[in-house]
């Protein structure tokens, strides 16, 4: 089995099966890691490019983590160092690498849509990277790779998303691939950081965690931006962590086996206490490692491997 | 010079014809309509220009009261000379152009620049709306008397909402005084900050910011309550929603003095249509649900809204091809209005042959006080010919300047064939003369 299309934009156009085949292909990567060589073959003499518009460590790290240990040639352009900063259009960027014939594009933008266009004017594999609220797919895909290692399955689980789920494309993402997935997707925030009708796309919406903490698998916590208090969409950092805060106390009433996740960076005090994030309920350092894992897979199954190999 | 139009259907709703008819046209006005067997011998001579218009559709010339042509400022996105010449082959023979140009049309300079470069490079006429306020700022109320005697048709701040409700209300009354139509941009520009596309399952689903639909309806509700406590004349640009649709219409039952149009992207394209990122899907009012198409053609059908206008936007490629939220709101109109009108309303049944063409001429002239809009004798021989079975694939061979259009790839059926101005034909077969 292969995956459809040339392009990862979103959870959104991948079935059940793509995402059982990309989460299946990034367990023996992941064993790769153990070894004293980390270093496979498949990509040799392939260009990935890394195209970020948006600053990103961890996103941007583990992607060149996992081109490089799939022997990819690797190029970084950051917005800062890029013709983004003298006004190059994107569309003009996009015919810049076609013309160097990459073989991938990892894009980053602060806008949705943004790997779209690139993928409506340029034959390279394009994978998203994040972009505006819309979609984080190989964020969304490692989450669920995490679930699925440390339960053993996603269907009939209960997970949910706290905290600014309107401005969260890694919120859009994990809702699409886990209700794929079967599992059960309730997002939790304050009212005015729910994005109209996310109720049509299969989630429920509550505004109190303690409602539901009790029933929960799993829960992912959310970073929340300072600058959305200025919007006014909510009053205070401190009021926000009293009522959505992941804290020991507010755990206590949890399933013994509730797993904690965040995407990070973490604001360590605000959406997420340190106790929480260090405990062992956390998979937070391991969503990195698997990050890498996923990366790869999706990477050699867009190069066009499956269990056999890269075959073109 | 004489020109006679030869056995087409005549539909022209001011007087209430809708037959197979001559039209004998001498020294620009309408002389004569009647049947073959009522002209009489010396009517029509050797040195007649014949247009034969069997098979086809003659109406009173195409007005379109909501036309950007971005001249002064934008001649890059279009000029006079090319809006006009777009019109025309739309099948326009008068268009109303949007104060907000680059300076924007606030004083008589502004109004005699329009006028004067219209005469001299335009092949349609030309009626300028004034702004409401000094610069669109909303601040400051414009000459709009002066700019009244110098020609405007009408005053608006369209692009922009006159957010301060006070100025508003002197605008309306103040307008009275001229019997001049006050064109209202309905948005609430706190509500609708930041959004791209209208808010709901779409917006959510695309990670792109709304616009809801009350953004327009909290505008449109206050508005009517000022005309009715100015009485002055209040027409609604580029309605939208159900909400819309419905407060209109209360308020027409209460006798508000208060008319609006629609465009005809708002029946033909909904929020879905922005699935996949393509900017020519972005607009301001945003396209709206499919819901709202529904209320949008009732309101067509009883007469709630009462003219269809295109609000044509130009705007380069380099505006266009971009990310989506980066690039500009509007679409290009004037080439496509009559084929989606007769595509999407008259051949579905949302509106008769002669009631979609009242929204296109009558109601628009009755609006802004023109002597347009019927084949009255003696008036303006302006007049539109329109193949009611043609049947074309939109390309991308707009005579306008911009090329952003959602509605290129489509195959529509209904163009117009030929435009006469004051007698003269500017267009036959979807060329220029």
């Amino acid at each position: 089995m292969q995956l459809r299309h040339k392009d990862l934009l979103g959870l959104e156009y991948l079935d059940k099966e793509e995402i059982n085949l990309i989460l299946e292909t990034a367990r023996p990567f992941k064993d790769l890691f153990t070894r004293s060589v980390k270093k496979v073959p498949p990509l040799r003499g392939k260009t990935v490019v890394l195209l970020f518009y948006e600053p990103s460590t961890r996103t941007r790290t583990s992607f060149e983590l996992a081109a490089k240990r799939l022997s990819a040639d690797v190029l970084n352009i950051s917005a800062s160092t890029s013709s983004v900063a003298k006004g190059e259009s994107l569309i003009d960027t996009a015919k810049t690498l076609e013309a160097m014939k990459a073989d991938f594009v990892v894009i980053r933008h602060s806008m949705a849509g943004a790997p779209h266009i690139l993928a409506s004017k340029i034959g390279a594999s394009i994978v998203n990277a994040g972009d505006g609220t819309h979609e984080h797919p190989t964020q969304g895909l490692l989450d669920m790779f995490t679930i699925w290692e440390r339960k053993g399955k996603l269907s009939g689980l209960k997970v949910a998303i706290v905290g600014d789920i309107l401005h969260s494309r890694v919120a859009r993402s994990n809702i699409w691939g886990l209700n794929k997935m079967g599992a059960k997707v309730y997002v939790v925030g304050p009212a005015t950081l729910i994005p109209p009708r996310i109720e049509d796309m299969g989630v429920r919406v509550y505004y109190d965690l303690d409602d539901i903490i009790g029933e929960l698998d799993v829960i992912n916590v959310l970073r929340i931006q300072i600058e959305r208090q200025k919007e006014n969409l909510f009053p205070s950092l401190r009021e926000y962590n009293e009522i959505f805060g992941i804290t020991e106390e507010r755990l206590k009433r949890a399933k013994e086996d509730l797993l904690v996740m965040h995407p990070g960076p973490m604001n360590r005090g605000i959406e997420i206490s340190s106790s929480v994030a260090d405990s062992s309920r956390s998979a937070i350092t391991e969503q990195v490692t698997n990050g890498v894992a996923v990366r790869m897979a999706v990477l050699y199954l867009l190069a066009g491997g499956d269990s056999r190999g890269v075959r073109k | 010079m004489k020109l006679v139009i030869r056995n087409g259907r005549v539909v022209d709703p001011k007087n209430g014809i809708d037959k197979r008819l001559d039209i004998l046209v001498e020294n620009g006005k309408i002389v004569k309509i009647g049947e073959p067997t009522q002209f009489r011998p010396g009517d029509v001579t050797r040195s007649t220009v014949t247009i034969d218009a069997t098979g086809k559709m003659a109406t009173p010339g195409l007005i379109d009261m909501h036309t950007h042509l971005r001249e002064p400022g934008r001649e890059d996105e279009e000029t006079i000379a090319s809006g006009t010449r777009a019109a025309a082959r739309g099948g326009f023979t008068s268009i109303c152009c949007m104060p907000n140009t680059q300076p924007v049309i606030d004083s008589v300079s502004g109004v005699k620049f329009i006028l004067t470069t219209a005469a001299q490079e335009g092949v349609v006429n030309v009626y300028p709306i004034g702004s409401i306020t000094k610069g669109q700022k909303g601040e400051e109320l414009a000459e709009i008397g002066k700019m009244r005697i110098a020609g405007i048709v009408g005053i608006s701040d369209d692009g922009k909402p006159v957010m301060n409700a006070q100025i508003m209300r002197r605008a309306l009354e103040y307008a009275k005084m001229f019997n001049l139509t006050v064109i209202s941009h309905c948005e609430d520009l706190n509500l609708s900050l930041g959004g791209v596309m209208n808010e709901g399952f779409i917006s959510t689903v695309l990670g792109l910011q709304g616009i809801p639909k009350q953004a327009e309806e909290i505008m449109v509700a206050r508005d009517i309550a000022l005309a009715e406590l100015t009485g002055g004349k209040l027409h609604l640009a580029h309605i939208t929603t159900r909400g819309s649709v419905d407060l209109i219409r209360q308020a027409k039952k209460k006798r508000i003095r208060v008319t609006c149009e629609t465009a005809p992207h708002y029946f033909s394209l909904s929020e879905e249509d922005v699935q996949g990122y393509n900017t020519n899907t972005k607009i301001n009012p945003p396209l709206r649900t499919k819901d709202d198409i529904k209320a949008l053609c009732e309101g067509l059908a009883d007469g709630t809204i009462d003219c269809i206008a295109s609000d044509h936007a130009p705007h380069l490629d380099v505006e266009k091809d971009l990310e989506y939220n980066m690039a500009s709101f509007g679409i290009i109109g004037l080439e496509t209005v009559v084929p989606l009108v007769l595509t999407n309303l008259v051949r579905k049944k949302i509106l008769g042959l002669s009631e979609a063409i009242a929204k296109l001429t009558v109601n628009p002239a009755d609006i802004l006080g023109l002597e347009k809009g019927s084949l009255s004798i003696g008036s303006d021989a302006d007049l539109t010919i329109i193949d009611l079975e043609l049947k074309k694939k939109i390309g991308k061979e707009f005579i306008s300047q911009s090329k952003n259009s959602p509605f290129i790839g489509e195959e529509l059926s209904g163009f117009p064939v030929a435009t006469i101005v004051a007698g003269k034909v500017v267009m036959e077969d979807g060329k220029l003369v």
